[in-house]
């Protein structure tokens, strides 16, 4: 369980959270959605520590995450933007990611098999296509078995196929009682997968709710429908 | 043969007067004093000195007399003054151990002193805890060889020199080892004298110092991590051939080290790792050939007031500096040198670089005015202000360069 | 840190610029001793390259590294280990296959022409001390400066400024203060200055051992102490070794406050 007790965060001028108080329980599949610059994504790398609040506190499972590290063996962190060392090849790049994280449990041949990637095992990450490249990140995301499961953008740049294979894999493991945190635009992938919402603007919170209750409160049918009326209440 | 006739002519002459004798002299003889031993001899004995210790002190050797030791009898003057004075000409020390010369601010007690006498010869001797070695006052034709000086200076004032001469002339110094003294050879108004094969290392002062001393030849010696190098003043028509200069590190320290020398030949020398190669004040027509300047501060440091002296085929090896001059004036050549940091071409093939080498750097005139930038030694910076210096000269002689400059280093037998 | 210096140092020694450097190092070795012939010529050459090119590739490198692999970074931020681990680990990773790229490229033609039966060898292991050093030294700056500019046309334009000014400017400056002020004892003042740029640091270092004639030409009584004893060689050293850890501490101190 996350909790997130009034998050602060400029950089500069530019007030990127402004008070974000947020419960996450443990088995939730929960979809962070907002315009451009609404600051999902420093709220995830606030979860990270990547980025470091100006105010408030983190707590994961009842303890404060700040100047520790520890506590990331509890978390899967699928990055925006896949890049990595050139010079590496997939499996070497892996490799070293297990090692890093150092004995924890790997399934890295089942999700190798699922995105089809043996045949470029032995490329070097320089000369992967923008896709294949998320494949890896994904890989090397989903491979361990962490409680915590956060993706920033997942489906950028994949096909038809590999997006398939993703929901899948969120299903299944939804199924196991993690809980996800998934940044996305594409709403048909987040209404497939995703329980709760929680709306973003303006570096606050603007709606945190099930889907349904989504649809009630704006008194649309269709889930795109309700977050664009969402967005255009919040425009006013 | 004319020698040989001469010598028997001598010969017959001397036995027919009185047969020369030799004198033993230890503990257990009749006699058992160097003093007693002169006062019994006469002219052209020897005096036979056994192994043993002797104490004793002005010895005066008032007779031509050949004075030998026996596996070096040890003579201890016991600190109370001079020890030997040789005031007969025709005398010979050989092989005695001396210690032990006094002290004093007043006198300059020696272990051996030679005054106003002529033919001497003074070989195999060593000196130890001395005050003066061996001073040759007023004498002349004699011979110093293959005596070993140790001494214990540590200051100037109340110290002695190693070798002296003092108004004397046509005296050979030759194959001694001096070291730990005030000066390790030193001539004043010695004219026509010869310095060969000596080494003079470590002494607190000068290696060699001489003024006034004309037509001198220096060859073949090593001076080594003294004081202040070799100082050479107020002479002319010195020759100064293959000796070595080495390690006279300081402030105010050259290898060599000339003061108003004019008309002389400085020929194969090395000059190695001091902080000045040679610094010359005021003298003209000399000539610098097949020297060798290696590893120096300052290679040669010219400090004006010097005129039509040459330097060719010399080696300037990876020195500091290989020339500074203090003036815009030049008045000397510089030709077919071989200069370590060259960085002309030699297109025809013929060892003579294309280019000019202009050796007087912007940055030697710089750390003349300002000492402390000497730290800034091989900094970029300073090497852009010193190639551009070189391109267009503003601070340094412009007609001070070597228009044959050998691409390669030129060997010379010192030998 | 250990894993994260040995992926960095792997990542790379299979890089192309290292390859290039390590090659340009050969090269210049071989074309040193064996057109010339003449160790002692060729220690002078490379002291002025170590002094210049080391401090240069130090910089670009570290930079260049820095923000080719940032997204790489962040990919290790989000992964169980500390911050310092991370940019330490990338720095030394960095810093040691440079150092090792000069050590090689230069060792093994001196080793060819052989440097241990010359008497040049003290010259040249205190040369390849001093370009170690400067290697750790200007990576580690070129890595603040990463760090402390988000936008890399920035990073690269400081720390070339940066370089320019430890290698040029500042003896410029250096100079034109000597000569300004040369009525007043200057002695502790230019030893101090020279203390303060590593460059002039090294140079100093490298000069103990080339001009120690001409050093102690000079009359100064702190020169004489400094350049004539031990305490030279020692001062050197320690100060060089600060200027490494001052840099890396400013890395971890960045590294830890810095949102990515």
């Amino acid at each position: 369980m996350i909790e997130i007790k009034s998050i602060h965060k400029s950089f500069g001028k530019n007030k990127v959270l402004q008070g974000v108080d947020l419960i996450i329980p443990q088995g939730n599949t929960i979809a962070i959605m907002g315009p451009n610059g609404s600051g999902k994504t420093t709220l995830i790398k606030s979860i990270l520590g990547m980025v470091l609040p100006n105010q408030g506190n983190i707590l994961m499972n009842g303890k404060n995450i700040q100047r520790s590290w520890k506590y990331r063996n509890q978390i899967d962190y699928l990055p925006q933007i896949a890049n990595f060392p050139n010079n590496l090849k997939v499996s070497e790049l892996i490799k070293m990611i297990k090692d890093i994280r150092g004995g924890e449990i790997v399934e890295e041949d089942k999700y190798i098999n699922l995105f089809s990637l043996h045949p470029f095992l032995n490329k070097k990450l320089g000369n992967l296509s923008g896709g294949t490249k998320q494949k890896v990140n994904l890989v090397i995301a989903l491979m361990f078995e962490s409680p915590l499961i956060i993706l920033d953008e997942p489906t950028s740049g994949l096909d038809p196929v590999s997006l398939l294979v993703l929901k899948d894999i969120i299903i299944e493991q939804k199924k196991k009682g993690k809980t996800l945190l998934i940044c996305s635009h594409i709403m048909s992938f987040v209404e497939a997968v995703c329980d709760t919402i929680i709306f973003i603007w303006e570096g606050k919170i603007y709606f945190n709710g099930t889907i349904s209750a989504l649809k009630k409160e704006t008194a649309e049918d269709d889930f795109e429908h309700a977050i664009a009326h969402l967005l255009k209440n919040a425009h006013v | 043969m004319k020698t040989l006739f001469l010598y028997s002519i001598l010969f017959i002459l001397s036995t027919g007067i009185s047969v020369a004798k030799t004198i033993e002299t230890c503990a257990t003889c009749k006699v058992k004093t160097i003093k007693g031993a002169i006062e019994i001899a006469s002219e052209s004995d020897t005096i036979f000195i056994r192994k043993g210790i002797y104490k004793e002190f002005n010895i005066d050797v008032s007779k031509p007399l050949v004075v030998i030791g026996e596996h070096y009898p040890v003579i201890d003057g016991e600190l109370k003054g001079e020890i030997f004075r040789i005031t007969a000409d025709n005398v010979t020390l050989d092989g005695l151990f001396i210690i032990n010369v006094g002290t004093s601010y007043t006198e300059d007690f020696s272990a051996v002193r030679v005054v106003k006498s002529k033919n001497f010869v003074i070989k195999n001797l060593v000196l130890e805890n001395l005050f003066f070695g061996i001073y040759i006052e007023k004498s002349s034709f004699g011979k110093v060889f293959h005596n070993k000086i140790i001494g214990d200076a540590k200051e100037e004032f109340n110290s002695g020199n190693g070798i002296q001469l003092w108004y004397s002339h046509h005296v050979e110094v030759d194959k001694n080892i001096i070291t730990h003294v005030r000066d390790g050879i030193y001539l004043e108004f010695a004219d026509h004298c010869s310095i060969t094969n000596n080494i003079s290392t470590d002494n607190v002062r000068y290696g060699l110092h001489f003024m006034f001393s004309n037509d001198a030849t220096y060859e073949k010696n090593n001076f080594q991590n003294n004081g202040a190098g070799v100082a050479v003043m107020f002479s002319k028509r010195i020759e100064m051939y293959h000796n070595i200069f080495h390690g006279n590190w300081g402030t105010a320290s050259y290898g060599l080290l000339l003061k108003e020398i004019n008309d002389s030949k400085i020929k194969g020398n090395i000059f190695k790792e001091n902080t000045t190669g040679i610094n010359i004040e005021g003298s003209n027509r000399v000539t610098y050939t097949f020297n060798t300047f290696e590893k120096n501060g300052w290679a040669i440091k010219s400090r004006g007031a010097c005129y039509t002296n040459i330097f060719s085929d010399n080696n300037f090896l990876y020195n500091t500096f290989d020339l500074s001059y203090n003036s815009k004036l030049n008045d000397n050549v510089f030709k077919n040198n071989y200069w370590s940091d060259y960085s002309g071409y030699d297109l025809n093939k013929d060892g003579i670089g294309d280019v000019p080498h202009k050796p007087v750097k912007l940055f030697s005139y710089v750390a003349n005015r300002t000492p402390e930038a000497i730290i800034l030694l091989r900094s970029l910076f300073i090497d852009i202000i010193d190639f551009s210096e070189k391109v267009s000269p503003v601070f340094t002689p412009n007609n001070l360069e070597d228009t044959s400059p050998k691409m390669n280093r030129i060997a010379y037998d010192r030998n | 840190m250990f894993k994260i210096l040995k992926y960095s140092f792997f990542d790379l020694i299979r890089s192309r610029w290292s390859y290039v450097y390590f090659a340009f190092f050969l090269l210049l070795g071989y074309v040193l001793l064996f057109l010339n012939n003449d160790v002692s010529k060729a220690v002078i050459t490379l002291m002025n390259v170590i002094i210049i090119l080391v401090p240069l590739m130090g910089t670009m490198f570290g930079v260049m590294y820095f923000y080719n692999s940032k997204e790489f970074t962040e990919l290790l931020l989000a992964q169980p280990l500390n911050r310092t681990s991370i940019f330490i680990g990338q720095y030394l990773g960095v810093a040691i296959s440079l150092s090792l790229s000069l050590i090689i490229g230069l060792g093994i033609p001196f080793l060819a022409y052989g440097i241990f039966k010359s008497e040049a060898i003290l010259d040249f292991l205190l040369l390849l001390v001093t370009g170690g050093f400067l290697t750790f030294i200007f990576t580690a700056i070129s890595f603040y400066i990463g760090l402390s500019n988000e936008n890399r046309i920035k990073g690269f334009g400081y720390a070339i400024l940066f370089w320019l000014f430890m290698a040029v400017i500042y003896d410029g400056l250096f100079l034109i203060s000597l000569i300004l002020f040369e009525e007043y004892p200057l002695d502790t003042f230019s030893l101090i200055a020279s203390m303060v740029n590593p460059i002039d640091l090294s140079r100093i270092l490298i000069l103990l051992k080339l001009d120690i004639s001409a050093l102690l030409g000079y009359t100064g009584a702190v020169f004489q102490k400094f350049f004539g004893t031990h305490w030279g060689l020692i001062v050197s050293l320690g100060l060089l070794t600060l200027w490494v850890i001052i840099p890396v501490f400013l890395i971890r101190k960045k590294a830890l406050k810095k949102d990515f």
